[in-house]
């Protein structure tokens, strides 16, 4: 009942859209505020980095604080049904959200970011950011002095252990004697915690601080503490600049954006699962600065500058798990798979995945 | 685990940073109860001291203007407090309630263009005094508003417990028809105490924005004006108790991220309960200690003569 | 001199015209304030309480408006019975939340076993959650008198604390890649709290909502218990004398503001939204606290205000995205309605005059 009435509906947007037909319409659903600074910011960019690109072409339409489940479901909902042609929903919580209403509006494309369930109408897309988690590992394990590097994260997803685990094993490959510490902050947003975690993380030591949060407030608890080091994290950063703010880790969405609303455009939208990295620049390492000497800096492009074509993985065996059983053989990288679902910690980090 | 890496000094000097916010919003909620009014829009007003703060000492580049503009912000905000349950004679829960939604709105719209910018730097008050062992990062080691903050305890504490004006405000509090009939100006005090409150939450907020952060986020304030209203409870209406609650609750704060550094084998999500299960804990036992509400609290006053 | 003078009844004029001029008023300040954004404000107060309603699309979004307001009356209405005695229950949010655990945790108990006894289980699981959550505050505040209000809202960030942890660890779905969040109930029939007439968005928590509407009315007018609640608000004292056991009223109170707050909870979870997840509550708790005090904490109030808070959320989603109007200036504009709400219900109780010479 509710199917027939809806499709009814969307006939309906449909023949209106097709009075207007000129112009494909592009929605973009965020789960946080476009003035986060961090993840939603970055999305936003890319919906700009859209207008910008194919101008009167394509009308952009955005709804932001959209929480997870039944209010996503009714803001898709909302965009396909007034002519959306592509909805971008960009939070993992909308999966199931975005699934349903794909599956009541066939002609309309979904793209979501960091799920894992398709559809003929849905795609999904996430970016490879343990790419750039190696880079910084590397700056990171040459740089610490104390060799205790301090890593904050928000929940224990596996977006977040798989930073950790790429981070540790590229500052242990540089640096055998370093150590991890992880505080979970176990918010998504909180600046004041973050801020709290990181003078935690420095005042037992840590001359290095890594972040999968996305405020300011850890670079600068690390200015604040002098001889400290972090990276940017979502956004460049820039403002601290060329100290601590080494290197960062941009969310650079723009690229995708535009290339998927071009497909809708010339019809050749297919639905698949893009997990991109720093090659086609998805991920892209923010300016390392002179903060660091030359060979750390060389050290890190070789690392990003083969990750990016192609010869080296960051999962790349011999690696043991925590527990010393055996996970990958010498030579043998990790599956996608395994990587997406990771829960578990490579050898030699300590203290346990809370879960 | 290493306990041993935890730095008990480091540690209080943070807790004292940590606390800061909570408690200089929570000592002008404590006026603002004691004159007989519930003002629970202390998020809404913080966070617009945040932003207020936080542009003008973008734009001025001086943090003490800037925490000026906090205190004038988060005031002019409560005004719309005072209006609504003090000469439109509203419901003071919702008000406050519709007050905090308002703030975080209003915050974000005046915050738009000042996502990632760095604000001018507050340094210490006391310079190389900080730098003296053990006492110096407790003592000396902090920033201005800190100290202030305490003094605003001390001067609520000293104003309530031995001046006229605090008497009154107490009676007004406890019987505004009984203080009415002296002759006080019940509404009167009761703005000015909604404004004062106002201006301490956003004083607060600024302090997040400004020195413990420091940047302009929307919604930044994440929920630390809710524990502000509940420190009140907590320390009975006291202002040196909204020092020991604010100092309990940022030292737990400090005290579980320390222990998860250290790696401690506690599960995490139990750690991060633990500050708010401890602050109910400590207040059951404090619950032997009987003093009460203001008796006026959340009472709408109208003179009907 | 402006004067208010004291009804000597409340005026039903306008106590039926006030939200309707708090309406105005705010479409009027409200449409400047778009208007100061660049907005169309005829086009961007259309698009919140027209066409939700009675726009192009009204077919999907009327059934949405009973989702979204159900919730929030079925809280509201416990929250209103508690706030009528005097007794603060600000932690609904932690009731819903734990209502929603236990409630999922119950029915994914059996998974994958299908029985019609599944569904009321559930509820009855989901109910004790949230009541169990508020017995706290209420057995420490008739043991050892400790404020309500401060356990209530700690006790929140408590409830959160758990989400959090049922999401990432028992309650994870086991093929869900590691990913956090449990399996969802809209795919196991059983737990499923499906729409009781498709396409209407009547799910069992609506009917719920409606239920406690009526329950609450009779209790508050028909029955003893109703009674000592509004004496205990009106007049603590008389009500000591009128043998009102104070602690008896806190354990019902609370109680009975914890199960249906967790029953709300667990129509949520097993309905619109499916899934626990680290973001499951998305403050209906807290707004709750405004729809018990804008229906003026009667039951037939909460039901309007509920529907009127539904609305403005659903309007505001669509300005949003059909006039790029941030989420912010439909926060501000929330505000301004619950103002002028809240300020001009004076004109039901007081008359203003405007004062002669004489009284000078």
């Amino acid at each position: 009942m509710k199917r027939t009435t809806l499709l009814a509906g969307v006939a309906m947007a449909l023949s209106l859209a097709g009075a207007a037909l000129a112009q494909t319409k592009v929605g973009f659903v965020y789960v946080g505020p476009v003035g986060d600074g961090g993840w939603t910011y970055e999305h936003n960019q890319g919906r700009l980095a859209v207008e910008e690109e194919f101008g009167d072409a394509v009308e952009t339409v955005f709804v932001e604080n959209v929480a997870e489940g039944p209010d996503a479901e009714r803001v898709i909902t909302q965009m396909a049904l007034q002519g959306a042609d592509l909805i971008f929903t960009t939070s993992f919580g909308y999966m199931d959200p975005t699934i349903n209403v794909a599956a009541k509006f066939p002609d309309v494309k979904f793209e979501h970011a960091t799920g894992y369930k398709t559809a003929d109408n849905v795609s999904t897309y996430s970016a490879r950011f343990y790419e750039g988690r190696a880079v910084q590992g590397t700056i990171a394990g040459m740089m610490t002095e104390s060799n205790i590097i301090g890593y904050i994260g928000s929940y224990p997803i596996p977006e977040v252990i798989r930073g950790i685990n790429s981070a540790y094993i590229h500052a242990k490959k540089v640096n055998p004697d370093v150590e991890f510490k992880v505080v979970w902050a176990y918010t998504w947003f909180d600046p004041a915690k973050e801020a709290d975690a990181a003078k935690v993380l420095i005042e037992q030591g840590a001359d290095v601080v890594l972040q999968h949060t996305d405020s300011t407030a850890p670079l600068a608890a690390a200015k604040a503490a002098g001889n400290v080091i972090g990276f940017g994290q979502a956004s460049d950063m820039a403002e601290y600049k060329p100290a601590p703010r080494v290197s960062s880790i941009i969310d650079n969405w723009a690229p995708y954006y535009i290339a998927r609303t071009k497909a809708v455009m010339d019809g050749t939208w297919e639905s698949a699962m893009t997990w991109d990295g720093i090659a086609p620049g998805m991920v892209e390492i923010g300016e390392i600065t002179d903060a660091v000497p030359e060979d750390v800096k060389a050290a890190a492009l070789d690392v990003m500058n083969a990750i990016a074509n192609g010869d080296y993985h960051p999962f790349t065996g011999p690696l043991n798990k925590q527990d010393g059983s055996a996970w990958l053989a010498d030579g043998e990288v990790a599956d996608d798979g395994t990587l997406a679902g990771m829960n578990f910690y490579v050898e030699g980090l300590t203290g346990e995945i809370p879960q | 685990m290493d306990l041993s890496a935890i730095n008990p000094v480091l540690l209080i000097a943070s807790l004292m940073v940590a606390a800061t916010p909570l408690l200089l919003a929570a000592i002008g909620e404590v006026v603002v109860e004691k004159a007989g009014v519930l003002n629970l829009g202390v998020e809404g007003m913080m966070i617009t001291g945040a932003i207020c703060g936080f542009a003008i000492a973008v734009e001025t580049g001086s943090p003490v203007v800037g925490f000026v503009a906090a205190a004038i912000g988060g005031a002019l905000l409560s005004v719309l407090f005072a209006i609504l349950t003090q000469f439109a004679l509203a419901n003071q829960v919702a008000s406050g309630l519709a007050l905090t939604l308002f703030g975080l709105g209003l915050s974000a719209l005046l915050g738009q263009s000042y996502v990632g910018i760095k604000p001018p730097e507050t340094g210490d008050a006391f310079g190389a005094l900080g730098d003296i062992p053990v006492i110096g990062p407790i003592l000396f080691g902090h920033d201005l508003m800190l100290y202030v903050g305490i003094l605003i305890v001390a001067a609520t504490w000293a104003v309530l417990t031995f001046t006229r004006v605090g008497l009154i405000l107490r009676a007004v509090g406890e019987n505004h028809d009984a203080a009415h009939a002296l002759g006080y100006k019940v509404k009167r005090i009761r703005v000015l105490a909604i404004l004062f409150g106002g201006g301490c939450a956003g004083l607060g907020g600024a302090y997040i924005s400004l020195i413990r952060v420091p940047q302009w986020t929307e919604g930044m304030t994440a929920g630390i004006g809710w524990i502000a209203l509940a420190l009140v409870v907590f320390a009975s209406w006291k202002p040196w108790r909204v020092l020991i609650g604010a100092y309990l609750f940022g030292g737990v704060t400090v005290l579980q991220l320390n222990l998860q550094a250290a790696g401690v084998a506690v599960p995490v999500e139990y750690l991060a309960m633990s500050p708010y299960l401890i602050t109910i804990l400590v207040l059951v036992i404090l619950s032997a200690d009987k003093s009460n509400a203001p008796a006026s609290l959340g009472r709408t006053f109208h003179a009907s003569s | 001199m402006i004067k208010l003078e004291k009804r000597p009844q409340p005026s039903d004029l306008w106590s039926m015209a006030t939200p309707i001029v708090a309406v105005l008023a705010t479409m009027v300040f409200g449409g400047l304030l778009f208007a100061f954004l660049g907005k169309n404000p005829a086009e961007a107060i259309r698009t919140i309480f027209w066409d939700p309603l009675f726009g192009e699309f009204a077919f999907y979004y009327r059934p949405q408006l009973l989702v979204k307001g159900a919730p929030l009356v079925l809280i509201a209405i416990g929250l209103s019975l508690g706030f009528r005695a005097g007794i603060w229950n600000i932690g609904a949010e932690g009731q819903y939340i734990m209502g929603a655990i236990v409630g999922a945790a119950v029915g994914l108990a059996f998974y994958p076993a299908e029985s019609v006894l599944i569904f009321p289980l559930m509820i009855l699981g989901g109910a004790f959650g949230g009541w169990l959550w508020a017995m706290i505050p209420a057995i420490l505040k008739v043991r050892f008198g400790t404020n309500e209000i401060l356990v209530s809202l700690m006790l929140v960030y408590v409830a959160e604390q758990f989400l959090a942890a049922a999401s990432l660890s028992f309650l994870k779905n086991p093929e869900g890649f590691g990913f956090p969040g449990s399996r969802n109930l809209q795919q196991y029939p059983s737990a499923h709290n499906a729409e009781v007439i498709a396409g209407t968005g009547m799910h069992w928590g609506v009917v719920f909502a409606f239920i406690a509407v009526i329950f609450a009315y009779v209790l508050l007018n028909r029955h003893m218990l109703g009674f000592q609640i509004r004496l205990t608000g009106e007049a603590p004292r008389a009500a000591r004398f009128a043998g009102v056991k104070p602690a008896r009223l806190i354990l019902f109170c609370l109680g009975a503001s914890g199960a249906l707050a967790g029953l709300a909870g667990l129509f949520e979870v097993s309905g619109p939204a499916g899934q626990i997840t680290i973001d499951f509550n998305v403050g209906y708790g807290f707004t709750a606290i405004i729809v018990a005090f804008l229906g003026r904490l009667h039951p037939v109030g909460i039901l309007l205000a509920g529907g009127l808070m539904a609305l403005t959320y659903i309007g505001g989603d669509i300005a949003q995205s059909n006039l790029g109007l941030p989420a912010a200036a439909i926060q501000v504009f929330q505000g301004m309605l619950l103002f002028f709400l809240l300020a001009l219900d004076l004109l039901t109780n007081y008359r203003i005059r405007l004062a002669k010479r004489e009284t000078a």
